[in-house]
């Protein structure tokens, strides 16, 4: 497939108050491609990956410098409108965390606050969702129950679901299977596997074998830096430094 | 030999702990078997219906009338309209503590609202008199400032601490990660707190109204002070009133011991007991009924 550029972090450091999380990372996204961000607990692929979406602009004294040019554009010039990126960009998170509403609610929320009023459009809009996430079959009739009345990996589908009605360019995706049993986590995976042909999707994830199976791309971080960015194959069978061969192969982390 | 002492202690701190327990919630049983025997007595002379429903109160004339439902009315009235002022301020403020509101300010605004708490009613029935009294007869050129209204003003300073507090702790309860579930889909800050964060947080909040409430309908200072005291039934809210607590306050000390004046106010106990009671239950209810579905994210 051709690569398209899509999303570019140049020279992005990161700072909570004095600790610096993120060290000079530089790493193109190609559009339609899933890249995966790989390496042990605390070295900065999360926080890296809500840089993407400026969701670390809720911690309060956090520091960004540095680019992130998606479309063109920087993510954190000041003439930036976040709400609007933050709708071009979606987000499914670690732990499911489906509003408190009921299903359809829950999908048709981002397009509710979007503007969208049309009642014909939203009914619509969520059952493609829906049927996008692989969830369509298991709560089309149930669509008014409860969102918390799910099962774990329902509720994450529902989390894509909810993130895809808002008809985003970019998927960030935080562990989203962490939480989940083999066989919701293989649903998730085979989901992505699906919606890479519309989305550019971006996952970090603590499974090298997740990894391995969906990702075109993976970059290993280490220590608040990237350490190597390859295609996934390449990464997990010739890697070109001992770090990170050390790592796939479970030597450390 | 040291396992048998172990056990010894445990056993008298147990019973320690139990019987201090107990004895603080024996010790109100008590008071409330008290206020029933000394009130009840008055419905041998009055049915409870013409009790309630009565519409004037006149103790200590000849024949007395007892009758307190301009004393229930006035409660009532004072309570709804300061909640009405009380439960947008508070509850604004604390959407404004825990949502917008900057690590410094919180700092700073978050003890002053709580030390609105620790004014001394009597205080504020000062400054009701004093202060806004005379403003208001000014104003609004009415005959007296001690008023439903000056009543419900006051009251309302005192729920706002109680209700701001409450639905603070309710609304920073709420999970982070709805929030940034919401703010991800490209809702802005407010669509977030009036959708998600809010509804989130309701039964805490509402649990923090009622409790409020509770707490203005029990207040005694305050009405006593600044409510005007005639008990009649308002046609105004520039009206004086005497919601139950104040008359209780005011007529204990000189209805005759035991006499029907003495059970009639005891009676009025009841009544306000019933209503503080409910409230406390509603509150107590709600908690519990909303708690699981805003905890399960």
């Amino acid at each position: 497939m051709e690569k398209t550029l899509k999303l570019s972090s140049q020279n992005l450091n990161f700072y909570y108050g004095t600790v610096q999380a993120l060290h000079d990372i530089s790493l193109d996204f190609y559009s339609n491609h899933v890249t995966a961000l790989i390496g042990p607990s605390g070295c900065g692929k999360s926080t890296f990956l809500r840089c993407i979406n400026r969701m670390n602009d809720l911690i309060p004294e956090t520091k960004v410098d540095g680019k992130i040019i998606f479309d063109g554009q920087d993510i954190y010039a000041h003439s930036l409108d976040v709400v609007l990126l933050r709708k071009r960009i979606g987000m499914v998170f670690q732990k499911p965390n489906p509003f408190p509403k009921s299903i359809f609610e829950n999908v048709a929320y981002g397009l509710k606050v979007n503007g969208i009023r049309d009642k014909r459009l939203i009914s619509e809009t969520v059952e493609e969702s829906l049927i996008k996430s692989a969830l369509w079959d298991e709560v089309k009739d149930r669509l008014y129950e409860s969102a918390l009345s799910l099962s774990g990996g329902q509720q994450q589908r529902l989390c894509i679901a909810r993130a895809l009605a808002v008809s985003p360019e970019i998927l960030l995706m935080d562990e989203p299977a962490s939480a989940l049993d083999p066989i919701a986590t293989q649903k998730i995976e085979d989901l992505i596997l699906q919606l890479k042909e519309l989305y550019t999707i971006i996952i970090v994830t603590h499974n090298m074998q997740q990894a391995a199976r969906v990702s075109d791309f993976t970059a290993f971080f280490y220590m608040g830096k990237l350490i190597e960015m390859d295609d996934t194959e390449t990464l997990f069978t010739r890697p070109k430094l001992k770090q990170t061969e050390d790592y796939i192969t479970g030597r450390f982390g | 030999m040291i396992i048998f002492k172990r056990q010894t202690t445990e056993k008298t701190m147990q019973w320690l702990f139990f019987t201090i327990a107990a004895a603080s919630i024996v010790i109100l049983i008590m008071i409330m078997i008290f206020l029933f025997i000394e009130g009840i007595p008055i419905f041998k002379k009055i049915s409870i219906i013409n009790f309630i429903f009565g519409k004037y109160w006149y103790p200590t004339s000849s024949p007395p009338d007892f009758g307190i439902l301009p004393l229930i009315t006035a409660s009532i009235v004072v309570t709804f309209l300061s909640s009405l002022i009380a439960v947008p301020l508070g509850v604004m403020t604390a959407i404004y503590l825990s949502e917008i509101a900057s690590t410094t300010m919180r700092e700073i605004v978050k003890p002053v609202v709580e030390m609105l708490a620790a004014l001394p009613s009597v205080v504020i029935g000062f400054f009701g008199m004093v202060v806004f009294a005379p403003f208001l007869q000014e104003t609004f050129d009415i005959a007296t400032g001690l008023n439903m209204f000056n009543a419900s003003i006051m009251l309302a300073f005192m729920a706002i601490p109680t209700i701001c507090s409450i639905s603070e702790d309710a609304i920073s309860s709420v999970p982070k990660t709805l929030k940034e579930a919401s703010l991800s889909l490209g809702a802005t800050h407010f669509e977030t707190i009036t959708r998600v964060v809010l509804p989130a947080a309701l039964s805490g909040i509402t649990t923090g109204v009622i409790l409020g409430m509770a707490r203005v309908i029990g207040e005694t200072m305050v009405v006593l002070m600044v409510a005007g005291g005639a008990a009649l039934m308002p046609s105004s809210i520039f009206d004086p009133v005497r919601p139950m607590p104040a008359s209780i306050a005011a007529e204990m000390a000189e209805a005759p011991f035991r006499g029907d004046h003495y059970f009639a106010l005891f009676a009025t106990g009841i009544v306000l007991f019933i209503f503080t009671f409910a409230f406390n239950m509603i509150a107590d209810y709600i908690s519990n009924k909303y708690k699981q579905s805003g905890e399960r994210v």
